[in-house]
Formats: C-alpha cells, sequence, structure tokens
C-alpha cells in the first residue's frame, strides 16, 4: 500500500520537502492565520439552488494556507483520514505552486477529492487530528479548503491525470449501488487490474452524491467530472439495475463475476409514527431531496412536482436537515424552521451547516418535538403540534438525552414538513439473498477488518454495514473492501 | 435502451406497449411493477407489467393517459425508446392453490391482473374474472382474460357492453352463488375500496394492488406509504399487494391526490 509509514517517511525526505522545510521557519508559519473560505453573499445565494455557496481559496490564499502546514515528522492527520490521503505531501506540493502534482498525490488513494474537499466533516478528521489541534490549540490547517483547490485547480486547468491502472487480469467484480463507497472501491480495484462494474438501481450514477446532497453543497458537474475520471480508468457503470431484482447474484456469477462488494446505501427513510404523518405535504428528506436534486423537480421543464412551501419545517438536526430546510429556503419559503428535539450543542450537523443556515435566515426550533399534525379538509397538512423539551443525563451517544416537558405542548401553522430524523439499511439486497448475515437493525453484517460478509464472495460497506454514516467513511469502506477482496481472490485463485 | 417493438390501441386514452427489456422479462413475475422514465426531462412513474414473453426478451405495459408522463409515455410509436426502465420491483403475488379464486379488474387494473389470473388458473384453481369499466370502449384485454378464467363477467357503468353496474355488483352476484376462497382487487383506489368493502362481509380474503405515488420505487423516498392494519408500509418494497380488509383505503385515495395541484398545472403547460 501507498500509504505506510515507512513510504510517508521516504516521500517527506526527498530533497524538495526538506527544502521547503527550510524556506520559512516554523515561529513564522505558526504565526499566520487560518485562511478564510470566500462564500457567496446569503441573501444572493438564497435565490439560487445550484449555486455554490464556498467559492474556493485562490491559489495565493492556497498557498499561503499551505505555508502553515509544518510538514510533521509525524503526520498525525493522516491517521484522522479515513482513506489515508498523504496529506502533508499534497499541502507542501500547494505551498510549492506545483497544483497538479497535489492533485494527482490526492487520487493516489482518493476517487472523489473534489467531492471529500466539499461534503467531508474534516474538523471530526484530518483537522482534528493536525499538529496546531492537538498540540497548539490552534486552527488546524485548512486541510479540506486545500484539498478541494487542488482538485478544483487541476480540473479547471484541463489537463486531469488518469492515475495508473495495473494491466488488466481479467477477473470480473461487481459493486452493488453507485455511491461514494462504490466509487472508491472500484477505484482501487481498477488500479490493481479487476475488471469492474458497478451496477445502480437509479438512473443516475452517484447514489447519495446525486440524489442527496444538493448542488449548492456539491454541484453534480463536479461529481461527473470524477465519474468520468473512474471511467477513462475503466470503470464499467450500469444503470437501471438492481442486483438481486434485475437479475441475481446467481445470474451474475453465471456471467462470471467472481465477488461482490455491496454498497446499496441506507435508503430507507425513517419516520416517527405520530398522528397524521401521513397527510399530505409531510415528506422525508429523502424523498423532498430526491425530487429537487435527481429530478429537478423545481425548474418547470421538468415534469416531477414538488411542493413549494410557504411555512417549511424540518425535522431534526443533521446534515440531511440542513440540506433540506435550506433547499425549501431556496425553493422560495417565507419561513424555513429546524425542529430539533435537543439543543444546538447536541446538533449532528456539520458547524459549518449550521451557521451557512443561520446566515440564510434559517429559523431554529430547538429542543421541541413534533407530536401529531393536523390537516385541511383535503388531506394537506396545515398545523404541527410540538411538544418542548428539556435535556437529561447523556445517552449512549454520549449526547444529553431530551426528556418531554409535560403540559408544554403548542401548535404551529405549516404548509410542507420534511422528516429528516434519520435512514435505515435498505432492505433490497438482504431480503434477496437469504444466507446473507444480517443484524437487527437490517445493516449486513462485516469482519470489521475486512468487510467480509458471512458469504465469502461478498464483501460490504458504507451505509448499508454503518447505518447512517457520512461520504468519507464510506469510502474508508470501499478501500478496505478492495484491499481484502483482491487478497480473498488472489489466494482463492492460487489454490 | 428500451424500444417498443408493438403498440396497440385499446381505446383513445389506452394503449398497449410491448417493449424490449430482456432482463426483466426473464426475471419478472406476477404482481411485479416497473419503474420508467419517458425522456430526460421526465418524470420517474410506476407501472405493474401486463405479461411478458422471456423468450422474445419483451414485457408488457398498459398505459392510460392521465397526466403529462402517460400522455408522453401514450404518444411513444413503435420504435422509439423509453429512456430508463428498471425492475421488477415489488413483492410477486403469492400464488398458491386457493380454490376457488375471484379476480375483480377495473379499467386498466384488469392488464396486471391478467398475469396474476394465468398465474392462479395453472396453479390449478377455478378463477372466476370480473373485468369492469365505465364503458365499453375502456374494457380491455377481454379475450386473454377469458382464456386463463372458468368464467369471465363483464360489467359497465352505463350498460354499453356486458351487464350493467359496477364490479361489485358482478362479484356479490358470484359470492352468493357459489363458495369463493380468495378474491384479488386490482384498479383504480374507489373500486378496490369498494370490492374490499364486501368481500370483508363475507368473510373472504382479499389482495389489493395499490397504485400509490412513487418516485424511485426501491424504498429510498417514503412516497407510497399506506396504512395497513394501522402500521404504515411502503408500496414499493412490502406491497404493492397487501390484505386489502386492513388497508386503509380513505387514506390512499387522499393520497393519491397529493400532487394534484402541481400536476394539473404541469398537464397545462404540457398541452
Amino acid at each position: 500500500m501507498s500509504t505506510n509509514k515507512e513510504y510517508i517517511q521516504i516521500e517527506r525526505e526527498k530533497e524538495w520537502r526538506v527544502e521547503l522545510r527550510k524556506t520559512i521557519a516554523n515561529k513564522e508559519r505558526t504565526a499566520k492565520e487560518r485562511v478564510r473560505m470566500p462564500e457567496m453573499d446569503p441573501q444572493e445565494r438564497i435565490k439560487y439552488q445550484d449555486r455554490e455557496v464556498n467559492i474556493g481559496l485562490s491559489a495565493d490564499q492556497a498557498q499561503g494556507e499551505a505555508t502553515r502546514c509544518l510538514d510533521c515528522a509525524n503526520p498525525t492527520c493522516i491517521e484522522g483520514c479515513p482513506v489515508s490521503i498523504n496529506i502533508p505531501k499534497f499541502v507542501k506540493y500547494i505551498e510549492a505552486g506545483k497544483f497538479l502534482d497535489a492533485a494527482k498525490t490526492l487520487k493516489e488513494t482518493s476517487a472523489l477529492p473534489a467531492v471529500c474537499g466539499r461534503v467531508c466533516p474534516q474538523e471530526k478528521q484530518c483537522e482534528a487530528s493536525c499538529f496546531y489541534t492537538q498540540k497548539m490549540k490552534k486552527d488546524p490547517v485548512a486541510i479540506g479548503h486545500l484539498e478541494r483547490f487542488a482538485a478544483d485547480y487541476e480540473r479547471e486547468s484541463g489537463f486531469m491525470s488518469v492515475p495508473e491502472v495495473a494491466p488488466a487480469n481479467g477477473i470480473k467484480i461487481a459493486a452493488i449501488g453507485s455511491g461514494p463507497a462504490s466509487l472508491s472501491f472500484a477505484g482501487d480495484m481498477i488500479k490493481l487490474g479487476y475488471d469492474v462494474t458497478v451496477f445502480e438501481a437509479l438512473h443516475e450514477i452517484g447514489g447519495v452524491l446525486k440524489y442527496g446532497i444538493p448542488e449548492f453543497r456539491l454541484p453534480n458537474k463536479i461529481v461527473d467530472v470524477e465519474l468520468d475520471n473512474l471511467q477513462k480508468m475503466g470503470v464499467k457503470f450500469v444503470r437501471n439495475f438492481i442486483v438481486g431484482k434485475t437479475a441475481s447474484f446467481d445470474d451474475l456469477k453465471e456471467e462470471g463475476f467472481e465477488a461482490f462488494f455491496v454498497a446499496s446505501g441506507a435508503g430507507l427513510p425513517r419516520f416517527m409514527n405520530i398522528p397524521g404523518e401521513n397527510y399530505n405535504g409531510i415528506l422525508s428528506s429523502n424523498e423532498y431531496l430526491t425530487r429537487v436534486n435527481l429530478m429537478n423537480a423545481a425548474k418547470d421543464e421538468f415534469d416531477t412536482p414538488v411542493i413549494k412551501g410557504k411555512t417549511v419545517a424540518v425535522i431534526g438536526g443533521g446534515n440531511t436537515a440542513m440540506d433540506s430546510v435550506r433547499t425549501a429556503k431556496r425553493l422560495g419559503a417565507e419561513r424555513a424552521i429546524i425542529v430539533y428535539r435537543r439543543s444546538r450543542a447536541e446538533m449532528p450537523a456539520r458547524v459549518e451547516e449550521v451557521h451557512h443556515a443561520e446566515e440564510e435566515g434559517i429559523e431554529f426550533i430547538n429542543l421541541a418535538n413534533p407530536i401529531e399534525y393536523f390537516a385541511d379538509e383535503k388531506g394537506k397538512v396545515n398545523r404541527m403540534r410540538v411538544q418542548r423539551m428539556g435535556l437529561g443525563e447523556p445517552d449512549a451517544s454520549g449526547r444529553r438525552r431530551p426528556i418531554v416537558l409535560e403540559g408544554s405542548e403548542y401548535d404551529i401553522p405549516v404548509d410542507l414538513v420534511v422528516v429528516a430524523v434519520g435512514v435505515s439499511p435498505n432492505p433490497l439486497i438482504p431480503s434477496e439473498v437469504k444466507e446473507l448475515k444480517v443484524s437487527k437493525w437490517g445493516t449486513i453484517e462485516v469482519t470489521e477488518e475486512t468487510m467480509q460478509s458471512s458469504i465469502p464472495e461478498m464483501f460490504a460497506g458504507g451505509d448499508i454495514v454503518r447505518g447512517g454514516a457520512t461520504v468519507i467513511l464510506a469510502m474508508g469502506d470501499g478501500r478496505k473492501a478492495a484491499a481484502n477482496m483482491d487478497e480473498y481472490l488472489q489466494k482463492k485463485l492460487k489454490k | 435502451m428500451n424500444q417498443i417493438v408493438e403498440k396497440v390501441l385499446f381505446s383513445e386514452k389506452v394503449a398497449k406497449f410491448v417493449v424490449d427489456a430482456p432482463r426483466i422479462a426473464k426475471s419478472r413475475k406476477p404482481g411485479h411493477f416497473v419503474i420508467l422514465r419517458v425522456d430526460e426531462k421526465g418524470e420517474r412513474i410506476p407501472l405493474t407489467i401486463a405479461g411478458a414473453d422471456p423468450v422474445k426478451g419483451t414485457i408488457v405495459l398498459v398505459v392510460q393517459k392521465m397526466g403529462v408522463s402517460s400522455a408522453k409515455l401514450f404518444e411513444l410509436e413503435v420504435g422509439d425508446s423509453i429512456l430508463d426502465l428498471v425492475g421488477p420491483l415489488g413483492k410477486a403475488t403469492h400464488i398458491h392453490q386457493a380454490g376457488t379464486v375471484l379476480a375483480c379488474g377495473g379499467g386498466v387494473g384488469v392488464a396486471p391482473m391478467l398475469p396474476i389470473v394465468e398465474g392462479f388458473k395453472k396453479a390449478g384453481n377455478r378463477v372466476i374474472s370480473i373485468i369492469a369499466a365505465r364503458n365499453k370502449d375502456l374494457i380491455i384485454l377481454e379475450d386473454e382474460i377469458r382464456q386463463w378464467s372458468d368464467e369471465t363477467i363483464v360489467m359497465t357503468d352505463d350498460g354499453s357492453y356486458g351487464t350493467k353496474g359496477l364490479v361489485t355488483a358482478g362479484a356479490e352476484m358470484i359470492i352468493q352463488r357459489e363458495k369463493v376462497n380468495e378474491c384479488i382487487a386490482i384498479g383504480p383506489a374507489v373500486m378496490m375500496k369498494f370490492t374490499s368493502l364486501l368481500t370483508k362481509k363475507y368473510e373472504i380474503p382479499t389482495q389489493a394492488s395499490l397504485n400509490a405515488i412513487m418516485v424511485d420505487g426501491t424504498g429510498m423516498c417514503g412516497a407510497c406509504r399506506v396504512s395497513v392494519g394501522g402500521n404504515t408500509y411502503f408500496t414499493c418494497i412490502d406491497g404493492p399487494e397487501f390484505d386489502a380488509h386492513q388497508i386503509d383505503f380513505d387514506e390512499l385515495i387522499m393520497r393519491l391526490g397529493g400532487y394534484s395541484n402541481e400536476e394539473k398545472l404541469a398537464y397545462e403547460r404540457y398541452v
């Protein structure tokens, strides 16, 4: 693997890195303030569903920020990265002005750098493990912003590099689902020489990157460029194909597929099972976001409809809730409200997303939980009853448990409600493959170190294993599954 | 791409399409449905499969022109292609030896009922089919239903063909005449509701195949929520068939109108 400690040290001792470290004293490096991501004006950006909030760093800003990185002898940041990007190497390439080399470094281990630079929770990962955060109690190097800069620079330069691929070994393998876990898996397997086919149920490749994350956070064209890159490396994409339904695993084995990576995602929205929840105008965040992001429902020339609420309540405090409420604002809501049962401090959403939402005029009703919905004579929701909550002792997640304040109910007039209280694993594959071991939550059980399921030739990763996590953790699973499936297949073939 | 190899007009608003879809033709079973998107700007709409030829690699879909999406599909001709077609989706009908099976189909619901009738007949059941519609023009697939039924009754609301009356009148006549072990109802939600009320009275187990609004059809969006026995289910993955006596049909009818304003505007734009 290209990420082991020895390799990282060899890279660090290369002459250009040694020289670069000497050019500026560490004291000077640490004296600099962390760069601020330039953003589109909140009042302007809420008019557009498809314009990015974060504008991206200029070359000067990026080089300046890269200078802050001390190129540590023990780069703990890498340990914080689920796909083990050689972070100091790419950051130092930016400092040196070699932006294309920086992008190439990202692609050594990440199939989707422009995506990760935008949607990874770096503050919980690489940046949380940065020397600045850990030892100096200062703002970490803006690794995420730099990653995005390098990936964007390469794409806009017209000199996109295609990673090297080993000679074809003729072994056919399949990835099921085309979200981040699968794409990351496919990228690694194609590099190893396998014949990789990605099967997708929807009509578009990309999974949650396309149907879930809105364009103001992750433009579809950015995803398409990364997909194009995988295609150039030789990955085959098959759309409108549900493995287990359109064809069975046995059918695919007969067609020569030797092993499978199941990454079918957490595509089953949860509801709260409270009275009135099936009224019209109450929908899952998955439905709302899919209509807008995948089906372009907000645009008149597309046939798929979406209800444009004037007062929209979004239930939940995660990233999906933020994506939904900010979408509602962009579709013209006068009031777009987050209703969350805990307080701001317990919100699972990224701090950046909450901050952006506030700038855009999103209202937050925290410590409140809906308990019933009411509708007009046609069955369209017009009012919701919420209950005030207090906070008790910390629960299993370490967050303070919300407790009901009796007699605190009050009503809020609404005409659209988006329920974003989490997702469950998609049951399609587990229900089609009876021998597959599944947990009581419906997630596929795998050996943690290898991502191998109870069926030896079937590996799994991403939300179908985790139940609901992040793009980057899914990508980490994809990489781990690739390395272990390779080992499994090579051993099997030697027999 | 899924090419249309045959198109038969049943009436001004109803047509049968035979579509090239070799994988689905092989794997589908009675009760399954597909999701299709006619073109780049199109909506994803569910349609229950009305038949298949695994040798030729084709499936049969019957379409009634109602809104923008069905109108776009209706206008396609032989040689044209449907941009996206995925399936088979949903749970297949539980076909078993029940004894006497009464199959009630209303309007275009007769199309998805055909493979189920065929399935029950082949499984050794006595099958009585009632096919009903508003008028003679809207009665479809009569010969095909007759081929797989021991008895077929045609009902029209206006009496322009067969017996005058609603599907329930025909059903009640049969139920009073002989022992019916199981009933199947496919058609407009209102028709299924009243068929279900009737068979409940006679305590005949009844399956209804629901036509909820869907987006992805794989469990992802939850647009197709339906209340059955007080619990919420997703029509796409838990259905499309449910125990009719447990279905909250009034909620289903309400939910089918969930986008009626938006759909009306879209249709006006389209025309």
